[in-house]
């Protein structure tokens, strides 16, 4: 156990940089998420199939391919991610702006992987609103975009919050699979380094990865479950 | 029956109209946005050439056979890893349902309801514990936990009997294991809410007609369960087929692994890997259209009880997996 | 509702296509040549050699992803200069090529499946050193390799390991292999200059796509890369490591490891060393094999 104590800070690196791609990527996948589901339930039929397409590709697709592709197809594409590295925003993640592009890699995986998922999470949550809304807003003269922004998705955000939740929770364990494709550092792969290079126990380690990924999971979890219990109990 | 016939009008002439000409100019901007974004830029990196795809896409190639029966090989072994992992969750996620509602209605004397109390609370820490931790570093530690105590493969002796005897490698069974504690946990998780939200007059009834609670959990419950959260249950299957891919991390020759082993030697990596995409994104997508099939038919068969309100609604959101959002979950009043 | 019927039925037809290409073998055998198999041999009785001969089966860990030493081809059988002198021994052993089980063995695990005796030697690159003489014990050095370092051919600001220290170049290697924590040393900011993937082939595409400027590993190795793709790459300064590969075996194994000594000193001499290297790693162009490394015995 004394494994743990000794490698603190090696844990303590690791667990910040899995939280700085947990949150890029969480905002990432919400933004991607919302576009892509306002894609599909819009009245333009392309656009629909564009963001069904999305959907079937993301969502089938293991996130081992995603991260590959990202990783050696996006500079096959010519880009090294740049467009993530949003001035200001490298202040807080510093690795935003490193020449090294394999931490926007990963960002940029988790954000499309996640948000194809995150898009089912919003559509569960605008059926959940009873059509009866929907069709007096239709009723008084609404049109798609004013019914969607006044009516619906105001209502549907609240019966969205749980399964979106799930779906970041989901995403910060998908985080873990970034440390075999080029991210050095992170909290799965500082398990692997002890684990491999430095021959240590396997018993410790895994206990402090553990508790690494649960100390993000977990208060998330419970605050989806105050949350849930809530939400039934108003009703 | 979907929400989206209610958000606009039927399309008049005018907005027939403009919903063309909006179709037409996305559908344009899509070509030559492809064109400018990927084709190009992957022309001029030399990653179009017939170099690099022959060997997946023409059979004429000379090393198209081999290359393709080894990746035959690879999906084999995937496929076999999969239906081992789900068949394993399947019966540890029912297995741990069935404790975990046990343990919630038993009633008995007041000292073993103390050790009834512990025991779940014991059961939901660990429940929380496993499902919080990802499923790569479950199967990595269980690799090399189960190297340090000297796993080997399994042989069992057909011989006897004529056939050649059947080797489970122990990469095989460490991937199951890793898979099944994660999956396992989270299909129990499923049945335990799919039980507990349905209306109480059910283990009432069973009550009446004196079930004991095992027998109620076995007779009345869990098969409604079962029916119930299918589609939460077939998602679930389609995540351990995703997740089998992790096995390229403890060297399990699965077809991500093998894809990478070709690579060394025909140097084409994003090609062989947009191809290995393609069949999962295939298998998965078929092994979701049969479960909404099976489902269909299903609840076409038999009358189901009526939705149940309030409780049984997907798996507690806590620590879910990235389960599927079936749309009738969300409906909370009845 | 037809189009989701046709992606369904393009979906089945995928399927179908790649469990047809299934079949063939599965299991692992060696491919033909290799050392001369041994006829009439006698080994001391009790001894491992005499429960190899009898067992009719030798079960060896190698690497199924390093070009030239050992690499898993298409046709699903390892190749390469380990995989060779792996099969000598057994030729010693009176195994055949096709009595072999090869497993692979990633680092990870390298020191575990020997103690376990999940397998009974390692041919893998094996880089003898003291803290893993702790678990296990070597015979060999079989090998002498050197770790170098690998650029584009138009890259001028690579010169050898210190050209890290300014900070700006990028290396890549493989997770944890010990040319990775060599390079280690050399770097300014590890976090800035060091990427790791789990196979050399990464790294060498990511080199092609310029996200690194130099990959590092054992010469050999990086020949081989050099040899694949004409005109891509070239070597940066000489070797600033010695990297002896030996075989590794069960720790407290003295007969059967003096025994494994002999069948290499004995294949230095007899030309079948050369042989293996000609047929595979030789092939390589600039891959020299210099004269066999003194065997260290304890």
């Amino acid at each position: 156990m004394s494994v743990l104590f000794d490698n603190i800070d090696l844990f303590a690196k690791g667990f910040w940089l899995t939280l700085q791609v947990c949150i890029l990527s969480a905002i990432g996948a919400v933004i991607i998420g919302t576009v892509v589901a306002v894609l599909r339930i819009s009245p333009i039929p392309p656009l629909r199939w564009l963001g069904t397409a999305y959907v079937t590709v993301f969502r089938n697709a293991p996130l081992t391919v995603v991260f590959f592709l990202a990783a050696f197809g996006l500079p096959a594409l010519g880009s090294n991610a740049e467009f993530l590295n949003i001035p200001g925003l490298n202040l807080l993640f510093s690795r935003l702006d490193y020449d090294l592009p394999y931490f926007r890699f990963a960002v940029f995986a988790l954000m499309i992987y996640t948000g194809a998922f995150v898009c089912e999470a919003l559509r569960s949550g605008v059926n959940a609103v009873p059509p009866g809304q929907a069709e007096a807003a239709r009723a008084i003269g609404l049109t798609f975009s004013q019914n969607l922004r006044h009516v619906v998705l105001p209502q549907a955000w609240r019966a969205a919050i749980v399964p979106l939740g799930s779906v970041i929770i989901a995403m910060i364990k998908n985080s873990a699979i970034a440390g075999f494709f080029g991210l050095a550092g992170d909290l799965s792969q500082t398990g692997y380094d002890l684990v491999v290079a430095r021959g240590e126990a396997v018993l410790p380690v895994f206990v402090g990865i553990s508790l690494g990924f649960l100390l993000l999971t977990m208060p998330l979890g419970l605050l989806l479950d105050r949350f849930e219990r809530q939400a039934v109990r108003a009703r | 029956m979907s929400n989206q016939a209610v958000l606009y009008d039927a399309p008049g002439p005018k907005a027939r109209r403009l919903t063309l000409i909006v179709s037409i100019v996305a559908a344009v901007v899509a070509v030559v946005g492809a064109y400018f974004f990927i084709y190009r830029p992957l022309k001029e990196n030399g990653q179009l050439s017939m170099e690099l795809w022959g060997p997946l896409i023409d059979p004429g190639n000379e090393n198209f056979d081999q290359l393709w029966q080894r990746l035959g090989q690879g999906f084999k072994a995937t496929i076999i890893a999969a239906v081992l992992a789900i068949i394993c969750s399947l019966l540890f996620g029912t297995a741990l349902a069935i404790l975990r509602v046990q343990l919630r209605s038993v009633r008995t004397v007041p000292g073993v309801q103390l050790l009834i109390s512990v025991l779940n609370l014991i059961t939901r820490i660990c429940v929380e514990v496993l499902r919080g931790i990802p499923v790569v570093i479950t199967i990595f530690f269980v690799w090399v936990g189960l190297n340090q105590l000297g796993a080997k493969d399994i042989v069992i002796p057909l011989s006897d009997i004529g056939l050649a005897d059947l080797t489970i490698s122990y990469l095989l069974y460490s991937l199951v294991i890793g898979l099944t504690i994660y999956n396992g946990v989270v299909i129990g998780e499923i049945l335990r809410s799919g039980m507990e939200g349905l209306p109480r007059g059910q283990r009432e009834a069973a009550d009446a007609i004196g079930l004991s609670t095992f027998q109620t959990i076995r007779l009345v419950l869990l098969p409604q369960a079962y029916r119930i959260m299918l589609p939460a249950l077939i998602s679930q299957l389609v995540v351990v087929l995703k997740d089998t891919s992790l096995g390229f991390i403890i060297t399990y020759e699965e077809i991500l692994r093998v894809a990478g082993q070709t690579v060394q030697v025909l140097g084409n990596g994003i090609q062989t890997y947009v191809v290995v995409g393609a069949i999962y994104i295939a298998a998965n997508y078929t092994l979701s259209k049969i479960a909404e099939y099976t489902q269909r038919r299903m609840a076409r068969g038999r009358k189901t009880p009526r939705q149940p309100g309030g409780g049984a609604q997907l798996p507690p959101a806590s620590l879910g997996a990235d389960t599927e959002l079936p749309a009738l979950v969300a409906k909370l009043d009845d | 509702m037809r189009i989701n019927r046709l992606a369904a039925l393009a979906a089945v037809t995928v399927f179908a296509l790649a469990a047809t290409a299934c079949g063939g073998d599965d299991k692992n055998s060696g491919s033909g040549s290799g050392g001369d198999v041994s006829t009439d041999v006698s080994f001391a009785a009790g001894s491992t050699m005499q429960k190899l001969h009898d067992a009719k089966k030798i079960k060896v860990g190698t690497k199924y992803d390093q070009p030239g030493f050992g690499l898993k081809g298409l046709d699903g059988k390892p190749a390469g200069f380990d995989v060779e002198i792996a099969k000598i021994i057994a030729g010693k052993l009176g195994l055949k090529a096709d009595q072999i089980e090869w497993s692979e063995s990633p680092s990870a695990v390298r020191e575990q499946v020997i103690e376990q005796g999940t397998v009974d030697i390692v041919v893998a690159t094996y880089t003898i050193n003291d803290t893993r003489k702790q678990r296990i014990s070597f015979a060999g050095p079989y090998y002498e390799a050197g770790q170098t370092i690998m650029v584009r051919t138009d890259e001028s600001g690579i010169s050898g390991p210190d050209s890290f220290k300014a900070g700006d170049k990028k290396v890549c290697s493989v997770t944890n292999s010990t040319p990775a924590n060599n390079i280690k040393k050399y770097l300014g900011s590890e976090a800035q200059q060091l990427v790791l993937f789990d196979t050399y082939q990464k790294c060498v595409d990511a080199l092609t796509a310029k996200q690194v400027d130099a990959v590092t590993t054992d010469n050999v190795i990086l020949l081989g890369f050099i040899d694949k793709n004409p005109g891509k790459f070239k070597l940066a300064g000489d070797t600033f490591t010695k990297e002896p590969y030996g075989i590794g075996l069960k720790k407290d194994d003295k007969v059967f490891r003096d025994w494994i000594n002999d069948v290499l000193e004995r294949a230095f001499s007899d030309g079948s060393y050369q042989k293996a290297w000609d047929s595979t790693a030789g092939k390589i162009q600039n891959a020299k094999l210099g004269s066999p490394p003194a065997i260290v015995r304890y």
